[in-house]
């Protein structure tokens, strides 16, 4: 029944676009049959997640015999369902924020083709979790990523956006290539093309290379930072609704196939773990450095993005190392804190982008520095923004924290191990520490330049607060990060057999538990809460007691500022990009100053990606510019060359042929 | 119940003396009689029966930080041992409960300074949560050693005068590198010399101080009375690090506590003498003071890991 309920949500998502296809393009009745549509797949998916749950056992479905592939099958574990969740409640969340964000009226050009693809992304994303067959996985693997394009690219009047899609389809067939390969070669070791069960492949050398590969294919979907290439681009340039189930959501099916796939080995090697953790400390640091240089509201959340898939790695990676070293509880505090970590930041930065497409709706820019002062048109966006914010620097009294600190009890597990293998883990933690103190610098940067202040340009000045319909998906995530933050006790009944389903015992389950007191985390958060209600009522009171003034800000005695002098997002940012330059390479022009009186002059700054901007593209024109040099040897327009070329190569044939 | 109640009555009570004693230990240095001992309590009393002027451009943001100043050091407050006064609060890895409620406290003042739109407040702010930034891997390293050693990861377990005194024997090495890391925590944390000077009366080379410029009447008082809510938070961590090591080990409970007060009261002179003796460092020369009290702790992690 559980299992019914929830393909048939993912097959309802998959078509919920189609309406779109028969009304006219000036028509919205398409849009609130789609929006009907996934509310209805979201209420399934919802409830056939929470009834596998209960049941604790995982389903699967075996569609025979049509096709000559053979049999397709399908399967729902504790594991897929933490993936699912999220994919059901944010489509919803999105269809309806898009509802307002992206009326079919307003967008008749391309509104039925968001439509259409969203709903495939959606439907596709489902069925990958699902997927329990290589054949059946690499197919809406490929969907999904095709969709993942036309959504990127749904304003390709622009070329900028053409540009990030092309980046994208590029990056994500590599992956595709190296997972074909990879499964491929699991298929020679378990003997089937359905995938086998948890724990019953040995780790041969060979199980090295398939790690490597779906290291690099799945790491490439979720961004780990040599590989997120088509992130920043990607996520920039979508609508908002769209930029945030990709970057909550769609990025996280990578994630599910690293956590799949490095289930399926018993002990895994240690340098799997390593490998994993070292990528996540790199990705961590390096996105949210990046992420502090950004002054675009969308392609800073972007690089937020690679930050935190840096932080569920390492969750991740330490689950691994307690597997390779038959250390039970930190292999369940490690995936605790990553597979939550997975659930909340599909929460809070989709709620991010949101706010950020709320932030584009009523100023027309996506440039930071054109922001200020928001707070004041747009109180209610500035307060979920503001949450979110908190939450996703990993700060109590929300749900960031929670996962975050499941990783470092982890960390702190290590550490008292006698096997100094172990514990040189632990010199890791101090890495996760730095990120989230730069990820509150990041969000007061970002918060206070947009928000607060006052307004930098005229649009600025004339925002407007975002229709209720946008502002009631957001409230309902916002209610959810409160709640997982101040009861994080929730989240045991979809932790627990989750963990079980990866392969944890039930004797460590309990223990882990006791280890990682979570009623103990939410007790503080909810005392946090109540302290700070209870001090600003008492600060409100001291405020009616007594006269207050208005005045001007204080300028050390200027009188006469204006909104230009505040700090900028650049100017906040700037003592941490120039700690950074060694890994950022940030572009400066700064004009040099002469003379008594000086000309008018511009400064600007801008932090190109390093490995798409300076590496990747630079080589590929390289190595396009010799390929054009051979052609040019090679291809003279003589028909007798041609002849000559072709003979060669019957000769060659031939040889080959005889020697063989 | 009742230690808890002497647990926090030391706290909200002797954590505004501190500021007096930083206050007359310099006035001493300086050949100058200096401010009543008491001065931050008369303030605060003072602050407390106060209006407020409220710069137009800000909105609710601008009191959060206030608000935040006083709640947050008294929830982490009960996380801390004093002395033989066990903690109000204990679970596992209750230590970074401690250490982010921190960075909410300094999310939220940041963003109170932006709030005012004043450039003095955005350059205090930017400079605040960088440094901060820099600062918290040394926070971890310390954690980790203490977690090593104590087998524990509460604070109550880490500090516990009985377990630390077992671990100054064979690891004073290690200890003592992170008592000089946590001192630059200290210094760092609680906006003082080197690193920031609380006296300085140009806004330009402020830190913390400029942030809650605009700040005044009973918000400014909240700012005031938490700031020294978190010296004394802060100062507990090297207190109850140090008291061990100096002290036999079979002192009584009450005694203990009382070499925990004066203790704190002898920090305050040192960080006194420490602001009487040297100048701040220029701002870029901070990070490496910094970096430079993280790598200590590196250091001491691995020693302890050997």
């Amino acid at each position: 029944m559980a299992m019914a309920c929830i393909v048939g949500a993912a097959l309802l998502l998959l078509v919920s676009g189609t309406p779109g296809l028969v009304f006219s393009r000036r028509s919205n009745y398409s849009e609130r049959i789609s929006v009907a549509l996934v509310a209805l797949a979201a209420l399934y998916g919802v409830g056939g997640c929470v009834s596998l749950l209960l049941g604790g056992q995982a389903q699967q479905l075996v569609v025979a015999g049509y096709l000559p592939i053979g049999a397709l099958v399908l399967r729902a574990d504790a594991v897929a369902v933490v993936f699912l969740l999220p994919i059901f409640v944010i489509s919803l969340c999105g269809a309806l924020y898009g509802l307002r964000y992206w009326p079919q009226r307003q967008q008749p050009r391309n509104g039925r083709k968001l439509r259409l693809c969203y709903g495939i992304l959606a439907g596709s994303m489902a069925l990958v979790v699902l997927a329990a067959d290589a054949v059946l996985f690499i197919v809406v693997w490929e969907m999904m990523a095709v969709a993942g394009y036309f959504l990127i690219t749904t304003e390709d009047d622009k070329a900028a956006v053409r540009q990030a899609g092309y980046v994208y389809i590029v990056a994500t067939h590599l992956g595709t290539a190296a997972l074909l390969v990879m499964f491929i070669l699991l298929e020679q070791m378990g003997g089937s093309l359905v995938f086998p069960a948890m724990h019953s492949l040995v780790a041969t050398p060979l199980a090295g290379v398939v790690f490597v590969l779906a290291l690099f294919g799945f790491g490439s979907k979720a961004g780990l930072m040599p590989l997120h290439l088509w992130l920043p681009g990607g996520h920039g340039s979508a609508p908002a609704h769209v930029s945030a189930i990709l970057s909550g959501v769609m990025i996280k099916t990578g994630i599910y196939g690293l956590v799949r796939v490095s289930g399926f080995f018993v002990a895994p090697p240690p340098w799997w773990g390593w490998l994993l953790l070292v990528m996540g400390v790199v990705s961590a640091v390096m996105g949210v450095v990046f992420a502090i240089a950004q002054h675009d509201i969308k392609r800073l959340l972007a690089y937020h993005s690679v930050e935190n898939i840096g932080i569920i790695a390492m969750g991740l990676g330490l689950a691994l190392l307690g597997r390779s070293y038959h250390l039970p509880v930190l292999a369940a505090l490690g995936l605790a804190g990553a597979l939550l970590h997975v659930v909340n930041h599909s929460l809070f930065k989709s709620l991010l982008f949101y706010c950020a497409g709320a932030v584009i709706h009523a100023t027309g820019t996506q440039e930071i520095d054109r922001y200020g002062g928001l707070i004041k048109t747009m109180p209610k966006t500035a307060l979920l923004f503001v949450g979110a914010a908190v939450a996703i620097c990993g700060l109590p009294p929300l749900n960031g924290f929670v996962s975050e600190w499941f990783i470092y009890l982890g960390f702190f597990r290590a550490v008292q191990h006698s096997s100094i293998a172990v514990t040189l883990s632990a010199l890791l933690a101090p890495a996760l520490a730095l990120v989230g103190g730069l990820a509150v610098a990041c969000f007061v940067k970002v918060f206070g330049i947009t928000f607060l202040g006052a307004p930098r340009s005229r649009q600025a000045g004339d925002g407007h607060e975002a229709a209720a319909l946008m502002l009631w998906p957001m409230a309902f995530i916002m209610l959810v990060c409160v709640l997982i933050g101040v009861m994080p006790v929730l989240v045991k009944a979809l932790l627990g057999p989750a963990l079980a389903a990866w392969g944890i015992d039930a004797v460590t389950l309990p223990q882990m538990f006791a280890h990682a007191r979570l009623d103990a985390v939410g007790g503080c958060a909810a005392a946090l809460l109540a302290l700070v209600l209870l001090v600003a009522g008492g600060l409100r009171w001291q405020r009616r007691r007594h006269v207050q003034q208005r005045g001007a800000t204080w300028g050390c005695g200027y009188q006469f500022a204006t909104a230009r002098i505040q700090y900028t997002a650049s100017s906040f940012a700037e003592l941490l990009v120039g700690m950074f330059s060694w890994g950022l390479l940030p572009h400066r022009e700064q004009p040099r100053i002469n003379g008594v009186l000086p000309e008018p002059t511009a400064f600007c700054s801008h932090t190109p990606d390093v490995v798409l901007d300076r590496l990747v593209l630079p080589a590929a024109s390289r190595f396009a510019a010799a390929c054009a040099t051979v052609r040019h040897y090679l291809q003279h327009g003589i028909l007798g060359i041609y002849i000559l070329y072709m003979a060669a190569a019957l000769a060659l044939l031939l040889v080959v042929a005889g020697g063989w | 119940m009742a230690d808890i109640l002497l647990h926090n009555l030391l706290l909200l009570l002797l954590a505004p003396l501190l500021p007096g004693v930083i206050g007359k230990t310099k006035a001493f240095f300086a050949g100058r009689k200096g401010a009543p001992l008491l001065q931050l309590y008369y303030d605060l009393a003072r602050l407390a029966r106060k209006g407020m002027v409220v710069s137009d451009t800000t909105s609710w943001v601008f009191f959060a930080g206030p608000v935040l100043a006083l709640a947050v050091p008294l929830l982490a407050g009960q996380f801390l041992p004093f002395g033989a006064l066990a903690a109000p609060l204990s679970f596992n890895g209750d230590a970074l409960v401690y250490v982010y409620m921190f960075g909410l406290l300094r999310f939220f003042t940041a963003s109170a300074a932006l709030d005012t739109g004043s450039p003095f407040e955005g350059m205090g702010a930017a400079r605040e949560v960088s440094y901060a930034a820099l600062l918290e891997p040394g926070i971890l390293l310390v954690l980790l050693v203490l977690g090593r050693l104590a087998g524990d990861f509460s604070l109550q377990g880490m500090l516990s005068s009985a377990t630390l005194s077992a671990s100054w024997h064979g690891s004073e090495v290690a200890l003592g590198l992170i008592t000089a890391a946590l001192l630059v925590v200290v210094l760092a944390e609680n906006a003082r010399i080197p690193v920031d000077d609380p006296n300085t009366h140009l806004e330009l080379t402020m830190i913390h101080e400029v942030m809650v410029l605009d700040h005044s009447g009973p918000a400014l008082g909240l700012i005031e009375y938490g700031s020294a809510l978190k010296l004394w938070l802060t100062g507990a961590l090297v207190i109850q690090l140090v008291v061990p090591l100096l002290l036999p080990p079979q002192l009584g409970a009450s005694a203990l506590t009382a070499a925990f007060v004066v203790g704190q009261m002898l920090l305050a002179v040192i960080i006194g003498v420490i602001e009487s003796a040297m100048a701040r460092l220029s701002l870029p020369r901070i990070p490496a003071l910094i970096i430079g009290a993280g790598l200590l702790a590196a250091f001491a992690l691995v020693l302890v890991l050997r």
